[in-house]
């Protein structure tokens, strides 16, 4: 790796990151969210909502990509995410 | 008036304000987190009623947001549903809406788009409901390439009813009507269309909601009449008895046998049980919708000198 | 022709055409419809007429189309028609239904045939009388016409567009082959001069409007027109006053059918139109509408000149049905007769309100045809005690 040359616009590179928000009363329990995140950052979780149902839970909020497919995947309208620009910080 | 009969009267008066929902709508405004999409639907009717593992609420996202991508005028979108699961749409969604009669909703759609050219009418319902009790409207509409757009979530079966055939379920495929199995056969919904004269016909599963939602899109703002197909699981109705228990099973199924082929004949693409589901876009042509082949025709007879047009 | 498409003037005209022309006088500027004998020539008039007034005519692919299109073009704020005959206005039920329900003003105009199933296409008949009051499911009210002759189909298709618009309900011109093929003098007033309702729109703004939320102490709701940034919803689901399904409490459903049929029977009286003839010393009257009315006239002259103090009153609404009067009327008269041309139905109505006080006997008629004027005047003399 260390002979890898370091892109000189590397400062100027930006990589999408996703704040995923969960509307936990909304979820139905479907786990299309979690099977089909492209980057397995949603598991099941423990808890219970009113209806009964154990919502997704980030496990791991630095590998979300923010690519959406949650939100499109969801047929309850309870998940979101916000996104934000983050610098690479390493390669 | 007494102070008894004011405070029946203010009484009454509340009582009155909450039966037809007068007060209170402060209170959604106070639950905790909103979805961006919250504003494209009827935030007080949620959470909907489809089946955990249903597809339609993925289809309505995709809609959602196909909608909002298209630069439409929102205030002129008009969505008509029929009956059904699918039907239910049209009470979800925050635009001027119409849930008419079963099979009827291209119709309807089509009384509003000739009456009003400047509306975007989108039909969005059923299998059931568009090509089985209503599947004469579908194909004379397309046949006149009135300039609408028909969205139809295909499940295979009845799911309201709790799960009968219908003119998609496919052969051999057990439903609660067809205990031994479907002796039929069933409509290719997309060929279907195209033979009848869509001018856009495009067919994905619920899975592939990029896709999907570009398709929507590009329906959207096609002139003449425009199909989108949206192959969607029925955990409920009809996927537990195909062996798949849950919507997820079906999505796992959509991911594995989804094939891209929008090269594919279309009239070859029918779904058959347990085979692949042949995706794409299969027709995007031109041809005068309805209203600009009435338009550019009357011209033509008025300007005819010794007729008596105008 | 004035510049909005409509005639003006004397005609000898089809009672069909007629009924076409009335409607563009009344402002309509939609018509979807499905060929059907003897109901044809108003869709021809149409497809000819409505290009040259700015309006739309599209053929469906049949009456339950023709019905829902009108549904959704008068949605879309155009004053609608569709035009059939009785196998067509059987197909129409259930989407008529739905006009009630999400309550659209739009005019059905049925050409009565002789039926059962597709019986006689080309000859007259009265028998859908009782469909045109509950031949869709479920309760209801509803207004119904009937003409006597052209001119009169003229006048009230546009009085039904009227009623449609004041009260947003379908409105049913329930003609018959007789007046609709029948060619006679029709005189169509200026443009002007005809008197046009609208129906009410919202006046609030969009966050506030309630599809189905009537102001207090009336009947009718305002109707948002499609594209006009109300996105507001409608169902043919039992609803509530934000036009949201609501099946669970029972006094959701009690208000709503309450009012879709008090805002027609608590407005009868000015609903109802009835004419009347030698009614004031009358000991005999003749119940009668449509054709059947017009065919009434020859022996009841007749019986008057034999003696017989006979009169008629004519139903020009059949539907609310005018309760008051014939009750009234049987207080009065010693019998009342009821020509029509079926096995007997207004006459079930009639014997209801009569309630006894006056023997009800019905001329029923079958065949094709209209009454033979000697077994109405037979029908008199006996129910005079002449015979």
């Amino acid at each position: 790796m260390k002979y890898w040359r370091k892109p000189l616009d590397l400062a100027g590179i930006r990589i999408p990151h996703g704040i995923i928000h969960i509307l936990q009363e909304r979820c139905k329990g479907c786990g299309f969210c979690i099977e089909f995140c492209p980057r397995r950052v949603l598991v099941v979780s423990d808890t219970y909502n009113s209806k009964g149902y154990h919502p997704p839970v980030v496990t791991d909020s630095t590998g979300c990509v923010s690519c959406g497919l949650c939100e499109f995947l969801c047929p309850e309208f309870a998940i979101y995410r916000e996104e934000e620009m983050l610098e690479v910080q390493s390669l | 008036m007494d102070s008894e009969d004011t405070q029946r009267a203010s009484r009454s008066e509340r009582v009155r304000r909450q039966e037809l929902h007068l007060d209170g709508r402060d209170d959604l405004a106070a639950r905790a987190e909103r979805h961006p999409m919250d504003e494209m639907l009827r935030e007080d009717r949620l959470p909907h009623i489809w089946c955990p593992g249903c597809g339609l609420g993925v289809t309505l996202t995709c809609f959602i947001s196909a909608l909002q991508k298209s630069g439409l005028d929102l205030d002129k979108v008009c969505v008509v549903s029929g009956i059904g699961c699918t039907g239910r749409v049209a009470g979800y969604i925050k635009l001027d809406s119409f849930h008419t009669t079963h099979g009827r909703a291209i119709p309807f759609a089509t009384g509003l788009k000739l009456a009003n050219p400047d509306l975007t009418v989108v039909v969005y319902s059923g299998d059931g409901d568009l090509v089985t009790i209503g599947g004469n409207h579908f194909i004379h509409a397309a046949r006149r390439n009135v300039d609408i757009t028909v969205i139809c979530v295909n499940n295979f079966n009845y799911g309201m009813t709790g799960g009968q055939a219908g003119a998609t379920t496919p052969v051999n495929a057990r439903t609660t009507t067809t205990p031994y199995g479907n002796f039929e056969y069933p409509f290719n919904v997309s060929s279907l269309a195209a033979a009848s004269g869509a001018v856009y016909v495009a067919r994905y599963t619920a899975l592939h909601v990029r896709r999907l939602e570009q398709a929507m899109v590009e329906a959207l703002l096609k002139p003449g009449f425009s199909f989108v197909e949206v192959i969607s699981p029925c955990p409920t109705g009809y996927g537990r008895f195909q062996q798949q228990q849950s919507g997820l099973e079906t999505m796992r199924y959509y991911r594995d046998r989804g094939r891209l082929r929008s090269e594919a004949d279309v009239h070859q693409a029918g779904i058959v049980l347990g085979g692949d589901i042949i995706e794409g876009k299969f027709v995007d042509l031109e041809r005068d919708t309805f209203g600009q082949a009435q338009e550019s025709g009357l011209k033509r007879a008025f300007d005819k000198p010794g007729r008596d047009g105008r | 022709m004035s510049s909005l498409g409509a005639l003006q003037g004397e005609f000898f005209m089809l009672g069909d055409d007629a009924c076409a022309e009335g409607a563009l006088s009344a402002g309509c500027r939609f018509f979807a419809g499905y060929p059907i004998t003897p109901a044809t020539e108003i869709a021809q008039r149409m497809a000819y007429r409505m290009p040259q007034a700015n309006g739309v005519y599209v053929q469906m692919e049949d009456e339950l189309a023709s019905m829902n299109a009108i549904l959704g073009a008068s949605w879309a704020g155009a004053k609608a028609m569709t035009a059939t005959s009785g196998p067509g206005f059987s197909l129409m039920m259930e989407n008529l239904g739905l006009g009630i329900m999400m309550e659209t003003p739009c005019v059905v105009v049925n050409v009565q045939r002789g039926g059962p199933s597709t019986g006689l296409p080309t000859l007259v008949g009265q028998g859908d009388m009782m469909q045109a009051r509950w031949g869709s499911h479920g309760p209801y009210s509803i207004i119904a016409l009937a003409p006597t002759s052209p001119q009169d189909l003229f006048d009230l298709t546009i009085h039904a567009f009227n009623l449609a618009e004041e009260y947003r309900v379908p409105v049913l011109v329930m003609t018959d082959a007789e007046v609709g093929h029948m060619t006679e003098k029709v005189v169509i007033p200026p443009y002007d001069e005809i008197e046009r309702a609208e129906r009410k729109r919202p006046t609030v703004p969009p966050e506030a409007y309630q599809p189905y939320l009537c102001e207090p102490g009336e009947w009718v709701p305002a109707m948002a027109k499609a594209g006009t940034g109300y996105r507001f919803h409608t169902t043919g689901l039992t609803h509530d006053e934000r036009g949201y399904p609501s099946t669970a409490d029972e006094r959701v459903h009690a208000r709503l059918v309450q009012r879709l049929v008090d805002k027609i029977e608590q407005n009868r009286d000015r609903i109802v139109r009835t004419e009347s003839m030698y009614l004031d010393d009358a000991e005999v009257a003749v119940v009668s509408y449509g054709i059947a009315a017009r065919t009434a006239l020859w022996p009841i002259q007749m019986a008057r000149e034999q003696g017989i103090k006979v009169g008629l009153l004519r139903l020009v609404t059949v539907w609310p049905f005018p309760d008051q009067m014939i009750r009234e009327l049987a207080r009065h008269v010693r019998s009342i007769v009821v020509p029509e041309l079926n096995m007997g139905q207004i006459v079930l109505e009639v014997e209801r309100c009569a309630a006894g006080q006056a023997s009800v006997t019905c001329v029923p008629h079958a065949g094709g045809g209209i009454h033979k004027p000697l077994d109405v005047l037979q029908a008199i003399r006996r129910a005079a005690g002449w015979e």
